[in-house]
């Protein structure tokens, strides 16, 4: 491996963890509010859920391409890429959270009621602490994916790992794809077992 | 003396169906009013207007002098102890954390928590030394029911409910409990309104049984009277008692 590669897989490594990093904390910031909102909000359960499932099942190269002619939000760049990268990372987190509360044991709940705690307690003191695994799966499993999917942000000019990847496909060249895909590959599963890691420590009510 | 928990003339009405039905009762300071009836009798709906977490759809809940619709819920709530079948502990919490709870909730200082939470333990049968780092899980059925009680008592208010809270253990464990109860209530005088379909249960500790029957209050009677009740739902649940004795 040549030195200038060498370094232009630190840049790249870099820059692709800036991608997800962003994402997933705009995600995250997003989805936890508003997962618990809908666990106060019943009716619009079906509406949130439908959207951000909807959001997944469409391919992620396409998402990239609808993205591109939208005023404001489109064009070429990071922050299409971050925009569309947030989209898919919405429902687990969303859902995650929506199950995590929702599955609190009822007789807890009434008890936390019973005993005086105003909602924000009974929120931060009952209800967080015991959907927190639920809802670290949720998160975990949106960060491994969208470790995966910036690969593909390259394609509108996110940058990022995938950068190795189609370089390598144009020019046939399987040095180059191994260059994205190897440390992509690592990022996930570093991802995936340091949340792991993270989610074990909150026991299991 | 004015009644501590008053209801007067208490209807409800939930998806169509009226659960309780122009109940009044008044309950003095330290009585034990048992409220005794089958499932879906309105017993613990109208257990659970006391602290407000059902609203009457009719009439009004009088707490301490005030309509429980004039209360801060949460005020209300913390004058109350509350303990339900299965204890409705926080599994995430130690005993300590548990019991402690609403004097935590109250800003009460942290070292006086403690030794309340230690006295309340060793009033339960519970020593502070060996339960009070335990989580729920780690403790049986009856210690944990045991906390339940002790976390009802912490902020030492003047009136405890009780939902059932026996009904899922084993027989010789409810009895156990239920002998606590008894010397908890004769060592700390709370008023209590307690809820059972087990006629048994209400014969022990009740100062007055009230008897629902289809959201209606049935009888109203002492332990005494409630034997010599008539009417057929009270007969019906008296005959319980016989068919409870030992094989002949």
């Amino acid at each position: 491996m040549t030195p200038d590669l060498a370094r232009e897989i630190m840049d790249l490594t870099l820059e692709h963890l800036v991608l997800v990093g962003v994402s997933m904390g705009i995600a995250i910031a997003l989805a936890m509010p508003a997962g618990i909102l809908l666990t106060r909000r019943a009716p619009l359960q079906r509406w949130v859920i439908g959207f951000a499932n909807v959001m997944q099942t469409v391919p992620s190269l396409a998402l990239f391409g609808f993205l591109i002619p939208l005023p404001l939000i489109g064009g070429i760049g990071k922050h299409t890429a971050i925009i569309a990268l947030v989209l898919y990372a919405l429902l687990p987190v969303l859902r995650n959270t929506l199950t995590g509360i929702l599955g609190v044991d009822p007789a807890v709940r009434e008890s936390a009621v019973a005993m005086g705690m105003t909602g924000r307690q009974l929120l931060f003191e009952v209800e967080l602490p015991l959907a927190a695994r639920t809802i670290l799966a949720g998160v975990r499993v949106a960060t491994v994916t969208t470790v995966g999917t910036a690969t593909i942000a390259a394609a509108i000019g996110g940058g990022g790992l995938g950068v190795f990847i189609f370089r390598g496909l144009a020019s046939v060249d399987s040095t180059l794809i191994l260059a994205g895909a190897v440390p992509a590959a690592f990022m996930a599963l570093l991802a995936d077992g340091g949340l792991g890691w993270v989610e074990k420590k909150f026991s299991p009510a | 003396m004015n009644p501590l928990v008053s209801f007067r003339n208490v209807s409800y009405r939930a998806g169509g169906k009226d659960i309780l039905r122009d109940f009044s009762l008044d309950v003095a300071a330290g009585e034990t009013i048992v409220l005794l009836g089958r499932s879906g009798s309105g017993k613990t709906t109208a257990l659970k207007m006391v602290n407000a977490l059902l609203r009457p759809s009719g009439g009004e809940v009088v707490v301490e002098g005030t309509p429980t619709s004039g209360w801060d819920p949460i005020r209300l709530r913390r004058r109350i102890g509350y303990v339900i079948q299965e204890a409705g502990l926080f599994p995430h919490f130690t005993v300590e954390g548990n019991v402690g709870l609403v004097p935590r909730l109250e800003g009460h200082p942290p070292p006086d928590i403690r030794t309340r939470v230690q006295t309340l333990l060793d009033q339960v049968g519970l020593p502070a030394a060996q339960f009070a780092a335990r989580y729920p899980r780690e403790l049986s059925g009856g210690q944990r029911q045991r906390v339940g009680v002790a976390r009802a008592l912490a902020a030492d208010p003047p009136l405890l409910l009780f939902d059932e809270p026996f009904g899922a253990l084993d027989p010789v464990t409810r009895v156990e409990l239920q002998r606590q109860f008894l010397e908890l209530r004769r060592r700390l005088g709370k008023t209590a309104i307690f809820v059972t379909h087990d006629v048994r249960e209400a014969l022990l500790v009740a100062t007055r049984i009230a008897l629902l029957h289809n959201g209606r209050l049935a009888v109203l009677a002492t332990p005494a009277e409630f034997l010599r009740a008539p009417g057929e739902e009270a007969r019906a649940f008296l005959a319980c008692l016989d068919s409870q004795g030992p094989p002949s």
